[in-house]
């Protein structure tokens, strides 16, 4: 039988030589004359160990991580999967950091070779539209909505009811749109899923597509992303050629076609209205609401605009019920989070489990404490909008009630670790830099806000009237907070309070230091 | 479609081919970023006559598309350098030193951010994310993504002796 062997197309693992690596094999392949042949997976998301080489025996996959390729020769040398090289990880399925997940929504990314239609299918795929294909459109509707699933773009909002609401507007055009513009910094899920796994993602919005009427469908890409973005159109031509896509939807009578589009460097074209406004060819400005986009969305038309991996969790809901998805998580968090471990950390990557795990069990027990080996002093979670967390609040559940009770949100669930060298004031000017820069302007107090809130904080940290400058910070996020249209003003207060709120020492440095001498 | 980001790869202006650009993708459903990109990736930047050129063609005002090249921060306005060199200044490689880097890489190239060098080699940009947040410091060297980064490693990808 012939030998599989993987090395990860997964940009992670290319920005750390998967190429060469993936070059050495082939050619140790060829001149060994092997009946082996290369894979390019996706990634398993153990990035550390990137570029991570699998060979498929009779046991399981063996893993060799990180390689480098100087270390291919000895690799097949050691007869393949022998189990003396350095570098030799065991069994990758027995890795405590994989093998302590609930991989629902990423079961095949790292697994299956994401161009081929025929693995996808072997591994589960397609079952999810193939069992939506024999039920109503409210029936697909309702079995979403019974998941429990919500957004996980950040904000949490039940997908069935968009869905919902979508389905029951008469419109001779429906669109469904999959956002990804995967902007937080400390998130990859979305790319890991577009270069690992994307008929997963393709899957999701047909399915969406059946349950709405929608034909058409749109995936926005952020331009900072091009691995992904050629990834996908590759996925869609492979899918229209199977017969996935077009106008009888695996030989249904339901038509539905998809396009991947480029955006073109601006975070906040994230929010929903603003990527449609994009989408049309538009400055990406936000728009009022309502009219909703489930109403009045791309070209005025009904439109389901949901984040990537909501759509990409679709499929298993449709292939094993409601129940089964639901069955996972707790509270109002039903089914799994794909959690994104990144910054000063050791183990960073990609860990899909049950809401309900503790930022401390993430940290440490995934994530093995910084990269640096200094310790930790500060979390952010959720993206550059979310909370500055200390280590008094690592024991909170990651759960989207739970995490807004403490004044923090789950996000897009990345997880950004700082060591004891951050401060945490330049964090909170950059939180408000951040925001001048990629405001789309259209809301005073964001625009404006933003920049006067980050000229008030230079002021801080240089010790000017730093009582009357915090107040003022203070009131500014406030007005921020409660003024601006959308959640990039809305939410950059976030940051900046709980910075202030838990690490207050980092705002009066020249104080401080004036009272020790 | 994939951005390479390189000057060494545009083409100089051309009206007759650049209308066959934007007609081509003309009956798309919002058709104007698709052309925009098309052009940065030909030309390299976006010039008046692209401007001027496009607004005809799908029968926009010139400040329509003026205002959508300015809004958005892939549209350059002019021609990058050789290689393009985009550091993530993010959090998360801000956890792992990227402002030091980022420092580091203005004082060895001589330029600040947003700038080429003066022999048209280098162009010098920050970015916010780039996906690859585990790894950190990210950059994107003429679209190929680096992690782990370094300015020794940076210079060395570009030809520069630091």
């Amino acid at each position: 039988m012939t030998m599989r062997i993987f090395v990860p197309c997964d940009a992670a693992a290319l920005s750390m030589g998967a190429n060469a690596v993936a070059a050495a094999v082939a050619n140790e392949i060829a001149a060994r004359k092997l009946d082996a042949v290369l894979v390019r997976n996706g990634s398993r998301g153990l990035l550390w160990l990137e570029p991570l080489l699998e060979v498929e025996t009779g046991h399981g996959r063996i893993g060799y991580g990180p390689v480098k390729p100087s270390d291919v020769k000895s690799i097949f040398d050691d007869g393949l999967a022998g189990k003396t090289h350095a570098l030799n990880l065991g069994p990758v399925d027995e890795i405590p950091y994989l093998k302590n997940q609930q991989r629902l929504t990423f079961k095949r990314c790292g697994i299956t070779d994401p161009l081929s239609l025929a693995d996808y299918e072997a591994h589960d795929g397609l079952k999810g539209l193939r069992r939506a294909l024999q039920m109503t459109p409210a029936d697909i509707v309702k079995e979403v909505t019974d998941s429990g699933l919500r957004g996980r773009g950040g904000a949490g909002f039940p997908t069935g009811i968009k869905w919902k609401t979508v389905l029951g507007c008469e419109a001779d055009q429906k669109y469904i749109v999959c956002n990804a513009d995967e902007g937080d910094s400390g998130t990859f899920s979305d790319r890991m899923i577009m270069e690992g796994d994307p008929f997963a993602l393709i899957e999701g919005m047909a399915i969406a597509g059946v349950a709405v009427g929608a034909t058409k469908g749109y995936v926005y890409i952020r331009s900072e992303y091009p691995h992904a973005f050629a990834q996908m159109n590759r996925a869609i031509e492979i899918a229209r050629k199977g017969g996935l896509l077009g106008t009888n939807v695996l030989g249904s009578n339901h038509a539905f076609d998809m396009e991947a589009r480029l955006g073109a460097g601006a975070y906040i074209c994230g929010e929903e209205t603003s990527l449609l406004e994009s989408l049309e060819g538009k400055r990406g400005q936000i728009r009022f609401k309502p009219p909703l986009p489930a109403i009045e969305g791309l070209f005025g038309k009904p439109t389901v605009v949901n984040n990537l991996v909501s759509l990409a969790s679709v499929p298993f809901i449709l292939a094993e019920g409601a129940a089964v998805y639901k069955d996972f998580g707790m509270g109002r968090s039903r089914g799994t989070m794909p959690i994104q471990l990144a910054g000063n950390i050791k183990q960073g990557g990609l860990i899909e489990r049950a809401f309900g795990l503790t930022l401390r069990e993430l940290i440490y027990d995934y994530g093995g404490g910084t990269y640096s080996g200094r310790p930790v002093r500060a979390v952010q979670v959720g993206g550059p909008l979310g909370a500055y967390w200390p280590e008094s609040l690592f024991d909170v559940p990651l759960d989207y009630e739970a995490f807004a009770a403490k004044g923090g949100m789950v996000g897009h669930g990345g997880i950004v670790v700082f060591d004891d060298t951050v401060d945490l004031a330049k964090q909170a000017r950059f939180a408000f830099h951040f925001c001048a820069i990629e405001s789309c302007g259209k809301c005073t107090p964001c625009r404006i806000g933003s920049t006067r809130g980050a000229e008030t904080i230079d002021k801080i940290i240089d010790g000017e009237n730093v009582v009357q400058n915090i107040d003022l910070v203070r009131d500014l996020c406030e007005t921020m907070r409660d003024g601006s249209l959308c959640a990039l003003g809305g939410l950059t207060p976030m940051p900046v309070m709980s910075a202030m709120e838990h690490f207050p020492e980092d705002f009066d440095r020249v104080r401080e230091r004036a009272a020790a001498e | 479609m994939l951005l390479k980001d390189r000057a060494a790869f545009a083409s100089p202006w051309d009206a007759e081919a650049a209308r066959e650009i934007a007609v081509r993708h003309k009956d798309m459903e919002g058709p104007l970023l698709p052309i925009l990109h098309a052009f940065v990736e030909r030309f390299g930047h976006i010039n008046n006559e692209a401007i001027v050129l496009v607004a005809d063609v799908l029968n926009l005002t010139r400040a329509d598309v003026q205002g959508v090249v300015s809004f958005y921060h892939d549209f350059r306005r002019e021609p990058a350098g050789r290689h393009v060199i985009k550091v993530c200044r993010a959090e998360a490689c801000q956890s792992m030193g990227s402002e030091a880097l980022a420092a580091r890489l203005e004082r060895a190239l001589g330029i600040a951010f947003g700038e080429t060098t003066p022999d048209r080699q280098i162009t010098l940009e920050e970015v916010f994310c780039l996906g690859n947040c585990a790894l950190s410091p990210a950059v994107l060297i003429d679209g190929e993504l680096h992690g782990r980064a370094s300015e020794s490693k940076i210079l060395e990808l570009v030809g520069v002796r630091s």
